[in-house]
Parts: structure tokens; C-alpha cells; sequence
């Protein structure tokens, strides 16, 4: 498109929305509608830098004082064609007033660099009903008949159904500043939407630089450029106007995403071994750790495999370095078998699961709370081993602490389930004040008592305390056959026995320390939701506006889930009904095979099913999304009606 | 495996270790003639005449007959699953430099199950000393073919004979990228055992050591042809390899003088059919190690967490005034 092309686009007949492009500008300080939070999408082909963009906007939200939460888009390919709808790239991002825990419903306001990409959001039901859209319009005028026939018989459609169009000449204006506006664009796009929320400009730019900071000062200036271009274009050419009411930030906070919490959680619980096998939605903490690991004297090992990477771990951990193995779903079933040696042999080892959709290859980069039954009974035989979930950002940071800890205090594998939302999903959160106490202690190289048993385990708790090569008088040969206090191979029921007891007895002990997190909304009433992982923030916030409405509606979310902690039969019995919700399977119950049978339930309510003998519902999804607040509201509504 | 000098030291002030003190309290429960018996004699004479300190000698296994090895050392010992020896070896030694690790494996466990390892363990090529027990057979879960059976074997899962031809764990190893150092040896040659594992321990980098073993209880008469005839055996000798005792050579008199460095010569050794090549095959200590390539540059201190945690932290943080806030460079 030629500069005339602002020309053509202006005298489109479609054009009725944006104002008065050619005749007397607006002023530029219109009154901006307070609103208590937007959901913003900005979706493009991938490389057009939408992800940059949103993760930018979100980023000078939360510097400006709105709480924010972020979800990645993510086609499913490295390279999807051009302009297709699987191909939609970009960044969700719900800005609000308050503090935010989730992703939150359908999208206020899309910004779209192409028709297909827009019609993936539309047709995935991400879109509010009426929502407004700014579309790059360079299209109608492409020349391929089929190209522009397509994106006008989107926008009419589109238009017809009753959302704002906003046909905008991007790539037109971004050409009067830079050669290339595939690269740039999104800065524009930054632009415009720091516009449309009156963000302020000297923020704006700190973040652009902040972004390109490894690049050099043109690159900086160009992209500085285009940002200010996107914010006068707004002003001068669209009648949008926001204000998300914001509190100034009152004590220090940090963004960021699941991911980079556990790598920094990581660092800071003074693990110094992590190996891993690259897998999707795993692998960017592990990216993030070989960034910063070394710094502090740690490796971070790619093995040849999972099942590698989990063993090299219990080598380290055995060798008295504790370690992390990080991965997601098959990388976990390939790893069970040496998550059963460190079960028998009782070596420390944190085993972080971000979880994806599955099973097989599944769905790769989305997400799905699928692994629970695999994290706690996947191995063969009795392996009792602690399993946590996180649900937000900051509790990932704190977990891969805690983990260690639980780790070397019981001498057992604690598996930390994240997913693939927490993993991409950006929120601040208070920024951690380093407490030394986070770090693991020296390697134990003391002598060992002359008739001291490596397996010598106290009768109250089952802990018995690890030799660690190099500590003399230690020395006995660990092995994952069943085995006596001396650690010898030894097949007598009753050795077998006590192996079994002990290493039970020590799920028992650590379960005595669990506390149950507090109700959250009222402490009995007509339904209780409980969850665990990810869900949290949306349980939570469909919670509370049931409560406004007037329902007697609690939730209950719990971070151990193997053990649990004690007191949930007495919170269930307060309420008249109880169901789970889940981001994973359960078989419908009005579906004309299923029975009480043969339905198979979502995984936390089988636990709770079989501990309590309590006959709870489940209700979950498996669509590769995260739960969003309103349709968990509709579940409840729904079993709240049901007799 | 070389020494670190302050290993060194602690050797100068210790007691003398007696081969007993290699010796754990379980006595080895091979079978009658099995070859593993002569391994373990020579793991235990080297660490005497090495006067390794127990504490600091960590043997790691998989599982199989030969992966017991571990309970008859008095040493801290892992027998961990069947495959992984050379994974766990690796994280034993990644963050400790002080143990002298040594790697027993079957051929099942090192060929078969656990390949994928044994070629990435080879180019890591980390601090350590591997013995591959090869017995051509599955001992432990009795008589089953396994990679290095040959041709025509009949065994409880080949009653017919073995169809395919075996895998050959010397050219297997020479052809993997950052081989350092192979040598083969037999069980049935002690002197000659327990020389090619000296070498081996004293060998900067991984060490991998082919060791012919015999399996009388499902492998029985399989070398026989060689043991009773010393001519079938050619044993390497060279200034930088083995050095033969005069008693040793008066038995064993087809030699060849050959050089570790030459590589095609060791595959075309390697691959001999009628005698078994016994010696150092390979040996390249130049070879960069991966344990010394990632060691940390600086040691893990809370003052260093807490600095590198604040470094990021900064760059993603958010000030009340955003006025005080640091420049943030990447
Ligand atoms: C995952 C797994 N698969 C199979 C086995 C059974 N198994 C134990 S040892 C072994 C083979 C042993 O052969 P090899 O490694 O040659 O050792 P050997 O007994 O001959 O010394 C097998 C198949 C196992 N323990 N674990
Ligand atoms: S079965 Fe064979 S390898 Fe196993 S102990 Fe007996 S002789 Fe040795
Ligand atoms: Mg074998």
C-alpha cells in the first residue's frame, strides 16, 4: 500500500465508524469512561510481535498500578501459515482495578492483524458479544482477489453481528516511520491501546525501552517512534477513551509469568542441580534457569531423555546435591520408573510437572489438570510420595522452596504441579525478600556413628537420617530391591513390611504438619466448590459474584493433594452440596451410557469420593482453556437448582 | 579418573587400606565360575593399590547379575534400575569432583535398554570408569538374547537361534563423538583385567572398558576356544597401553604393538572375529569433560542467590515511585 493508501482507506464506504478522518481533528484530551477492568486480546499472525505487545501493555498496567493478568495465545506450530485461523497468535490481557487472579471471560476489546485470526478468537468464544475490534485494514486492498474478498466478508459478518469495527490502516501509517511495518506494528498497536486506556506516555516508552534493551539505541528509537505514532493516531482518529481506575502500587512488586516464578523459586530453595529434557509447556523455565543458574555456581543438565534427566537427579540428590527435574505430562510417565527408586531408596528429589493436555502427545501448549492420578499413583507398586499444586504466580516462586524442603526433610519426591496457564500467565506480585533460610544446607560430610544404619528409621515419624558419599563410616549400597536398616537386599515379608510401613509412615508424619487452607466465602451454606492447582483465581471470582447475587456459595482449594490435609469431611459436611471443579475429564453424567457404574470422575473427586465416602459431583472441562469464572458460575447455578 | 590434589593429600596422611576394607560384609552370591567374581577381585585390588578412601568411591549399577556388583564393595554403592547406571553416574559426579565414581553394567542394561545413555555417557565424557560385564546374555532373568549374543544363539526367547547379528560395543563406543578411552579385557585374564583397569582409573575423562564375561550357568563353554588357546587372544601392548609382565607375555605371545591414538586402526582391531583383542584400544585425554565444562564457576553462597535473585527481580519489578527504581540493563 502506497502512502495514498491512507487516502483510500479513508474514502471507504465502510468506514463509518472511525471519525471525521479527513476533516478537523478531536481534541486530544476527550473525557475517558471509567471502567473497573477491560479484557484486551491482540491477536496476529506468529512474528508480528502480539505477544510482545500484550505482555508490554500488561506490564505498563501493573507499573501504573491495575492488577493484570495475562494468557498467552498460541498457535500450536512454530511456523502456521499466514493469515489461518489455526495460526492465531498473541496475548490476552485483563486489566482491572483490583487485584486479578485469572483470565477472566470473553475479550472488551480485540485488536486483530488479520480477518483469520480474529475469526480463531471469535469462533474459540473468546469474544464478548458486541466487543470492539480495531482490524488492520491493509487487506481490502490486497492484491489477491480471495484475500480482500475474505476480510470484507469478515468485517461484514462481523459488523452485521453487532460488534464495533474499527477498520484501521496499521501497516500504512507504521510506513511513513520504518521500512519493514511487520516488525514495528505492534508498537503501533502498544500505542493505540495506551491511548485508548490513557496510559501514560513516559511509562509507555520506559517499557518499550526496557523491552528492547538488548538492542541498540535505533532499533529503540525506532520502535519509540511508532509507539508514539499508535498513541496520536488513536487521539486524533478514534473515540475511545478509558480509564481503568488504578491504586498506586504502595510496596514493591514483581511481574511475571509461572514459568520464570518456579525458575526463580528454583534459585532461591538452593537446589544447584536441574535436569530436564526440553517439553512443551515446561521447557521456558528451564530456558530461564540457563540463564541464571550458572551465575550462582548450578547447572542446569539437558539430558539425553526424561528418563536421564530424572535419574541424573536422583544421582545429585543422592550425591547430597538436591535436584529438580522439570517437565510435563509424557515427560512425567517417562520418568516414573526412577520416581519409584527414589520412593524405595528414599533420595530427595522435587519433580516440577507443568502440566498440558493429554494423554499422548496431547495438546501441547494448552492446558489441562490431567496428571494428578499419574503424579500420585503412576509408578508401579506402593511409591507414597508428596504431591502439591500451585495456583498462582507468586506460589510458584514459593513452591519450588518448599518442595526442597519437604524434599530433604522427609527423604522423599515431592512432584509440584503447575500447567500450561500458570506457565504463560503473567500477574505481580509482591516482590520476595530473601531469607537465607530459603537455601538448602552444606553437604553432610561428617563421620558417621560406627553401628549407625543407613536405614535406620524412627519409629514416630519414619525418617531415618541419609548418608551422603564422602561422610566416612557411611558407606552401604542404596538399592531400589526391597531392603533391611542396613540396606541389604532382602526378600522377607516382614522386611518388606516395614520398607512399606516406613516409607508410608512418613506421608502420615509430614500430613500432621498440613493445615487446611481457610473457606473461602462463608463457612457452610448450600454448595461448596473445592479445586486445586490453576483454578484458584477463577473458582474464587466466580465465587464471589454467586455471593453478591445472593448464594449461599463457598470454595475450598487445596495445595496438597497427596496427602491432604485433615478437616475437609468436617467443611463438606457443612454444606448441603459439594462438587469439584476441574480442568480435566469427567463423563457426563446425563450422557445415556453413563451410570453411577461406570462414570469416571475428575480426579480430585475420586480422591475425595474414596477418602471421605462422601458422594460429590464433579464438574470440569477439557477444552485446552483455562476455567473462566463465569462458566464455573453456570456450573454452580446448575447443581445448585438440581435437587 | 584422575585423583584431585587434595585427594592426594588425604591419601598421604591415611592408614594403609587392606583389601579388605574394599570387602563388604555380604559375601558375592554369583554363581560358580561366573566371570563377575574376577571383576569384583580387580575393582578391589585397584582401589587398594590406589588407596582409594571407601567414603570416597561411589559405585553405580543398573540391574542384572552383574549390577550386583556394588553390595560386595564395602564403598557407598547405588544399584539403581535396569538401564540408568551411566544417568545416575552422571549426577553423582556432576557437583562432586571428590568421589571416584566407577560404573558397572550388564550388556542388557548398557546395550539394550540403556543405549541411549551409554552414547551420550561416552560424549559427556565425564570423570569416571565404566565396566561393561559382557556376558552376551541376560543372566539375571535367565537366558535371554541380548544385543551382543551371537549369530544363531539359542536362548528362551530365540529357541530357534538368534537372527540377527550382534552389536559390537567396541566400534559402537570408538564411533560416538568425544570417545576417550576404550580398551577391552577378559575375565579369564586377571593380570591383564586389572592392568586395563588401572589405565582406565588413571584416564582423564570416561573410561569404558569391555570386559568378556563368562557366564557358566547359561553361556557355558562359550570362550572356551580362547582360553585354552592363548594364540586366539591378541593382546596390545605399547608404551602408552599395557606393559606386560614377562609371565604374562611367555603365555600370551600374539601381540601387537599398538597405539591408542591411532583410531582406525582400533576399529579395524575392534572388529576382528577369530581373536579376542585384549588392551587399550583408544585414548585420547584431551578430550574436554562435561563435568569440568559445567562445574560451577563460583560457589553456590547466599550472598550470591541473594544477588542474582535481586538482579532479576529488578528487571521485573515495580516501584512505588517509580523514581528510585534502578536502571535496569540487561
Ligand atoms: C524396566 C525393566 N525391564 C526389565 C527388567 C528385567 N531385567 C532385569 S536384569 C535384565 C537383563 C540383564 O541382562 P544384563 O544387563 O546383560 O545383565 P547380566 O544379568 O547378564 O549381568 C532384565 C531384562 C527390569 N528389571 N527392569
Ligand atoms: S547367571 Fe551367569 S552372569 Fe549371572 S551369576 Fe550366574 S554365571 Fe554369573
Ligand atoms: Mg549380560
Amino acid at each position: 500500500m502506497t502512502s495514498d493508501g491512507r487516502q483510500e482507506f479513508a474514502e471507504n464506504a465502510e468506514l463509518g465508524d472511525i471519525r471525521e478522518l479527513k476533516g478537523k481533528k478531536r481534541p486530544k484530551t476527550r473525557p475517558a469512561i471509567v471502567l473497573n477492568e477491560h479484557i484486551v486480546e491482540i491477536v496476529s499472525d506468529s512474528g508480528e510481535g502480539a505477544q510482545r505487545c500484550g505482555q508490554s501493555l500488561a506490564a505498563i498496567a501493573a507499573r501504573s498500578g491495575n492488577g493484570i493478568w495475562t494468557v498467552e495465545i498460541i498457535p500450536a506450530e512454530i511456523q502456521p501459515p499466514h493469515r489461518s485461523i489455526a495460526g492465531a497468535s498473541g496475548n490476552r490481557v485483563r486489566i482491572a482495578s483490583q487485584p486479578v487472579t485469572n483470565g477472566g471471560d470473553e475479550a472488551d476489546l480485540v485488536v486483530a492483524l488479520n480477518e483469520q485470526v480474529l475469526l480463531s478468537r471469535l469462533h474459540a468464544g473468546e469474544i464478548k458479544p458486541g466487543a470492539i475490534i480495531l482490524i488492520e485494514s491493509m487487506w481490502q486492498f490486497d492484491p489477491n482477489p480471495e484475500i480482500a474478498t475474505a476480510y470484507a466478508s469478515v468485517c461484514a459478518k462481523i459488523r452485521a453481528e453487532g460488534y464495533r469495527l474499527y477498520e484501521i490502516p496499521m501497516e500504512a501509517e507504521c510506513q511513513k516511520y520504518v521500512h519493514d511495518p511487520r516488525r514495528g506494528k505492534n508498537m503501533f498497536v502498544l500505542g493505540m491501546l495506551c491511548a485508548i486506556y490513557s496510559f501514560d506516555t513516559d511509562m509507555a516508552q520506559a517499557q518499550v525501552r526496557f523491552t528492547f534493551a538488548k538492542k541498540d539505541q535505533k532499533v529503540i528509537d525506532a520502535n519509540i517512534e511508532l509507539l508514539d505514532a499508535g498513541r496520536n493516531w488513536a487521539d486524533d482518529n478514534l473515540d475511545l477513551k478509558y480509564e481503568i481506575s488504578s491504586h498506586p502500587v504502595s510496596a514493591k512488586q514483581v511481574v511475571m509469568n509461572g514459568n520464570a516464578a518456579l525458575a526463580l523459586g528454583v534459585v532461591a530453595s538452593g537446589m544447584e542441580v536441574c535436569s530436564m529434557y526440553p517439553i512443551t509447556p515446561a521447557t521456558s523455565a528451564s530456558h530461564y534457569l540457563s540463564d541464571i543458574f550458572e551465575k550462582v555456581g548450578c547447572v542446569v543438565h539437558q539430558a539425553e531423555d526424561e528418563i536421564s534427566a530424572c535419574t541424573f537427579a536422583i544421582g545429585a540428590s543422592y550425591a547430597g546435591k538436591c535436584a529438580v527435574t522439570i517437565t510435563s505430562g509424557p515427560g512425567l510417565s517417562l520418568k516414573q520408573e526412577a520416581i519409584g527408586l527414589a520412593v524405595m531408596a528414599e533420595i530427595p528429589l522435587v519433580v516440577i510437572n507443568v502440566q498440558r493436555g493429554g494423554p499422548s502427545t496431547g495438546l501441547p501448549t494448552k492446558v489441562e489438570q490431567g496428571d494428578l492420578m499419574a503424579s500420585i499413583f503412576g509408578g508401579h507398586g506402593d511409591a507414597p510420595k508428596v504431591v502439591m499444586a500451585v495456583s498462582s504466580i507468586e506460589d510458584c516462586f514459593y513452591s519450588a522452596i518448599t518442595a526442597r524442603k519437604i524434599a530433604e526433610t522427609f527423604n522423599t519426591v515431592v512432584i509440584v504441579l503447575s500447567d500450561a496457564g500458570l506457565a504463560t500467565a503473567q500477574q505481580p506480585f509482591a516482590r520476595p525478600v530473601f531469607n537465607a533460610d530459603w537455601l538448602a544446607p552444606p553437604v553432610n560430610q561428617s563421620a558417621v556413628p560406627e553401628d549407625a544404619k543407613p536405614y535406620d528409621w524412627d519409629e514416630r515419624t519414619g525418617i531415618a537420617t541419609r548418608f551422603v558419599p564422602g561422610q566416612p563410616n557411611g558407606m552401604h549400597c542404596l538399592t531400589g530391591l526391597a531392603h533391611d536398616r542396613d540396606s541389604h537386599v532382602a526378600y522377607d515379608p516382614e522386611i518388606n513390611e516395614e520398607g512399606l510401613l516406613q516409607r508410608s509412615r512418613k506421608l502420615a508424619a509430614f500430613q500432621t504438619t498440613l493445615r487446611l487452607e481457610p473457606v473461602y466465602g462463608g463457612d457452610d451454606g448450600d454448595l461448596l466448590l473445592i479445586g486445586w492447582g490453576s483454578t484458584r483465581g477463577a473458582i474464587e471470582e466466580a465465587v464471589a459474584n454467586l455471593r453478591a447475587q445472593g448464594h449461599k456459595v463457598s470454595s475450598l482449594h487445596l495445595k496438597y493433594l497427596q496427602p491432604m490435609a485433615s478437616g475437609i469431611d468436617a467443611v463438606m459436611d457443612r454444606f448441603d452440596k459439594v462438587m469439584t471443579i476441574e480442568n480435566n475429564w469427567n463423563d457426563p453424567p446425563d450422557d445415556p451410557l453413563i451410570t453411577k457404574a461406570n462414570r469416571r470422575y475428575s480426579s480430585l473427586a475420586n480422591l475425595l469420593r474414596s477418602r471421605w465416602l462422601v458422594d460429590i459431583d464433579c464438574w470440569g472441562k477439557a477444552r485446552g482453556q483455562p476455567l473462566k469464572p463465569a462458566s464455573i458460575m453456570q456450573a454452580a447455578l446448575t447443581k445448585l437448582e438440581k435437587p | 579418573m584422575t585423583a584431585p590434589m587434595s585427594q592426594c593429600l588425604m591419601q598421604m596422611v591415611q592408614t594403609d587400606y587392606a583389601l579388605s576394607d574394599y570387602q563388604s560384609e555380604i559375601a558375592p552370591r554369583w554363581c560358580a565360575g561366573c566371570g563377575d567374581n574376577a571383576i569384583l577381585t580387580a575393582m578391589q585390588r585397584l582401589c587398594r593399590d590406589e588407596q582409594l578412601p571407601p567414603e570416597k568411591t561411589v559405585c553405580v549399577s543398573g540391574i542384572g547379575c552383574s549390577s550386583r556388583l556394588p553390595h560386595y564393595m564395602n564403598a557407598y554403592g547405588f544399584h539403581g534400575v535396569h538401564g540408568r547406571a551411566l544417568p545416575i553416574a552422571e549426577g553423582v559426579k556432576i557437583r562432586r569432583p571428590d568421589l571416584h565414581v566407577f560404573v558397572t553394567t550388564g550388556d542388557g542394561d548398557c546395550c539394550s535398554i540403556g543405549a541411549a545413555h551409554w552414547l551420550h555417557a561416552i560424549r559427556y565424557n565425564m570423570n569416571m570408569t565404566v565396566l561393561l560385564h559382557d556376558n552376551q546374555i541376560y543372566g539375571l532373568t535367565k537366558k535371554q538374547t541380548s544385543p551382543t549374543s551371537p549369530h544363531g544363539l539359542k536362548s528362551n526367547t530365540t529357541p530357534h537361534g538368534a537372527v540377527l547379528n550382534p552389536l559390537n560395543p567396541l566400534t559402537v563406543t570408538l564411533g560416538v563423538a568425544n570417545v576417550s578411552f576404550v580398551a577391552q579385557a577378559v575375565d579369564w585374564i586377571p593380570d591383564l583385567l586389572y592392568e586395563t583397569l588401572s589405565k582406565a582409573y588413571h584416564h582423564k575423562g570416561l573410561s569404558f572398558i569391555r570386559i568378556l564375561q563368562r557366564c557358566p550357568e547359561f553361556m557355558d563353554h562359550r570362550f572356551d576356544d580362547w582360553v585354552r588357546d592363548p594364540s586366539k587372544m591378541r593382546i596390545l601392548t605399547h608404551a602408552d597401553g599395557l606393559r606386560l609382565k614377562p609371565e604374562v607375555s611367555r603365555i600370551y605371545k600374539n601381540q601387537e604393538t599398538h597405539d591408542p591414538r591411532d583410531m582406525g586402526r582400533a576399529l579395524a582391531i575392534s572388529s576382528l572375529n577369530d581373536e579376542i583383542p585384549v588392551g587399550i584400544l583408544y585414548r585420547d585425554p584431551s578430550v574436554p569433560c562435561y563435568d569440568e565444562l559445567r562445574a560451577g564457576e563460583r560457589p553456590n553462597t547466599p550472598a550470591l542467590v541473594q544477588t542474582v535473585l535481586n538482579e532479576e527481580f529488578d528487571k521485573v519489578g515495580i516501584w512505588p515511585d517509580p523514581a528510585t527504581a534502578p536502571e535496569i540493563r540487561e
